[in-house]
């Protein structure tokens, strides 16, 4: 029946299924509470290869195509059906407006079939709500929920990815989030896919920038670190203007002029010294900003997120830095690290707990949508 | 029986359409201009249309959506919401190219003013349209049916053959094409100039009980009528950043 109210659900353990199409992945989710029930992800990668880089058309056709199938997978794999389920929750952006759209238009189809409330989320939030989430019985990242049910106190977050790099406070994940730093440019994985290209290597630039490092000396270059002096920074007393900013643009046309003087003497460029100081540099910089960031704000618990968290060095680095300043790093699984719809539906699970009001029908997908618009009404 | 119809090739649009033979009718339509807001307004009027037609989900036997061409963007919300409702309540969803929508159009008028072979253009941006060839046919009993001779493809207007064209995009490039329909037709489905028809939901429905009523069957191939490749290019060899 269209013409019923959707109901309201058991706040307590309430099944939610979740949909991600933002940029290349199109992701369905399923949790009850904070259980992960299923994860069906559709990639369409291959077909970004020989650009060097995700294509928006591209991506958005491959979601049209994938959807009906991954959710019917996911339904599959969860053991339950579209009845059973109490909310739907689908990313609303940030994201490729194209490929927003398509995942909106089937959620809200499914909303309006299923009569279930619909809640239009925050990609970037969904990222961290993912720590939330429990399988087999236990956390698939860290403690990240206290007794009573509260998010820990002094979380952050670092984002990293081919579509976004920022690092989050996040006091509530219903209510309270903030944007301590964000990449001006480039993304750090859209960095390593174009400097990947410099180098002819493969694409996704980071798993084939990460191997090839393996070996090469990461000072063997110095190539700049965007936005680190002291203009950008400032003191805490008086922050510069990207004290917590990233800029990858100027590092890739250092690689640029590089492996440019090597080819225009006529020498075999140095892949391998390249990569490594090239990954360095990126590595470099996001982490000491990271950290940085966490103690300044209070930031005792900080969650990894983002596809380039399976990155090798940056883990590494990371956890070395963190561990100095007395900070818990939570590095979930990087299944749930990448863009999926898990994550969305952690996040609808939570808002659906807290009693935040789901969204209309009417809502608009927003490419640049901001960290405080953690739901659209 | 009774279609849930969308079309989102040009304009969005939604209705419910009873195919019945004796008299093919749409029970409730809903239209908007706006060629940006598909995502947003597609499914609310799905809501409005099936609530006006007093229709529940059970009591449809089928949704039928237009496949383009159109803009991408657009026509993935159309697709994605029929797909998807198609999915959860469990009813097939039928393709059907959307000019057959402003086709079926032309075969409904007066008989004086109807072509035997005519062309369909909608606007594809980039000073180029949809096009597709029909001519109109009577069946066994007194209904005329539109029938596809060639199309749907993508061109500059000028290329299309001198026949009568009707479409917005006819209109829009009325001066390559000596057979546009300018003047509204009195008794036409449609009150505006045919140079200003696009593709409706409610006119696809028509269109859809045409062929069944004439012995034909739907078709449940909805996959989009692109035309047109994405605009990525493989990057070529690379530029200096010291040039
Ligand atoms: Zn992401």
């Amino acid at each position: 029946m269209t013409q019923m109210k959707p109901q309201i659900p058991d706040v307590t353990n309430p099944l939610v299924l979740g949909i991600e199409t933002s940029c290349d992945e199109t992701g369905v989710g399923i949790v009850r509470g904070r259980t992960l029930l299923a994860n069906t992800v559709s990639s369409s990668m291959d077909e970004h290869v020989r650009f060097g880089g995700v294509i928006p058309e591209i991506a958005s056709r491959a979601h049209l195509e994938a959807f009906v199938p991954t959710l019917q997978q996911a339904l599959e794999t969860a053991g339950v059906t579209l009845e059973e389920v109490d909310a739907i929750a689908v990313t609303a952006g940030p994201g490729l407006a194209g490929a927003l759209m398509v995942g909106v238009s089937a959620a809200k189809a499914l909303a309006l079939a299923t009569g279930k409330p619909l809640y239009a989320i925050n990609h970037l939030v969904a990222h961290v709500s993912v720590g939330l989430l429990e399988r087999d019985g236990s956390d698939v990242a860290a403690e990240l929920i206290t007794d009573d049910g509260d998010l820990v106190p002094g979380l952050g977050a670092v984002l990293v990815s081919g579509g976004h790099t920022e690092i989050l406070r996040v006091g509530d994940l219903a209510d309270d989030v903030q944007l301590l730093g964000a990449t001006i440019d480039d993304a750090a994985g859209e960095a390593y896919d174009k400097v990947a290209r410099l180098l002819e290597l493969s694409y996704p630039g980071g798993p084939a920038i990460d191997h090839a490092a393996r070996g090469g000396d990461p000072a063997a270059f110095k190539f700049p670190r965007g936005l680190s002096n002291a203009k950008y920074m400032g003191t805490v007393e008086s922050p510069g203007k990207h004290r917590y900013d990233f800029s990858f643009s100027g590092l890739k046309t250092a690689v640029a002029r590089v492996v440019e003087a090597y080819e225009a003497a006529g020498e075999t460029v140095p892949v391998a010294e390249i990569a490594a100081s090239f990954q360095e540099s990126v590595v470099d910089v996001i982490t000491r900003k990271a950290v940085l960031a966490a103690t300044e704000n209070n930031i005792t618990t900080l969650l990894l997120g983002g596809g380039v968290a399976a990155n090798s060095r940056l883990r590494e680095l990371l956890a070395e830095r963190c561990a100095a300043h007395g900070i818990r790093l939570v590095v979930p699984p990087l299944s749930l690290c990448t863009d999926n719809g898990a994550m969305v539906a952690a996040l609808g699970a939570r808002l659906v707990s807290r009693g935040v009001g789901a969204s209309s029908l009417e809502f608009t997908a927003d490419p640049g949508l901001p960290v405080t618009a953690v739901s659209v009404p | 029986m009774l279609l849930l119809c969308l079309d989102s090739s040009a304009a969005a649009s939604v209705a419910v359409v009873d195919t019945t033979e004796q008299q093919p009718q749409i029970l409730a339509r809903w239209e908007t201009q706006d060629t940006r807001s598909h995502a947003e307004v597609l499914t609310p009027a799905v809501e409005q249309v099936m609530a006006e037609a007093w229709v529940t989900a059970q009591e449809l036997n089928g949704v039928l959506v237009g496949t383009g061409p159109g803009p991408f963007t657009g026509l993935r919300a159309g697709l994605a919401t029929a797909r998807t409702l198609g999915f959860a309540w469990g009813l097939p969803v039928h393709g059907m190219c959307s000019l057959d929508a402003v086709a079926n159009d032309v075969a409904a008028l007066p008989d004086s003013e109807r072509p035997t072979e005519f062309v369909v253009a909608t606007d594809a941006r980039r000073r180029e349209v949809y096009s597709a060839v029909y001519r109109t046919e009577r069946d066994g009993g007194e209904a005329i049916h539109a029938v596809l001779v060639s199309g749907p493809s993508v061109g500059p207007a000028a290329e299309l053959p001198d026949l009568p064209a009707y479409g917005r995009g006819a209109g829009l490039y009325a001066q390559d094409l000596p057979q546009a329909v300018l003047m509204p037709v009195p008794g036409a489905v449609q009150e505006n100039a045919p140079t200003e028809w696009q593709p409706n939901a409610a006119s696809l429905g028509l269109a859809a009980a045409g062929v069944v009523n004439s012995g034909g069957e739907l078709s449940t191939k909805t996959s989009p009528l692109y035309l047109r490749e994405s605009d990525a290019k493989v990057p070529g060899p690379r530029k200096k950043a010291t040039a």
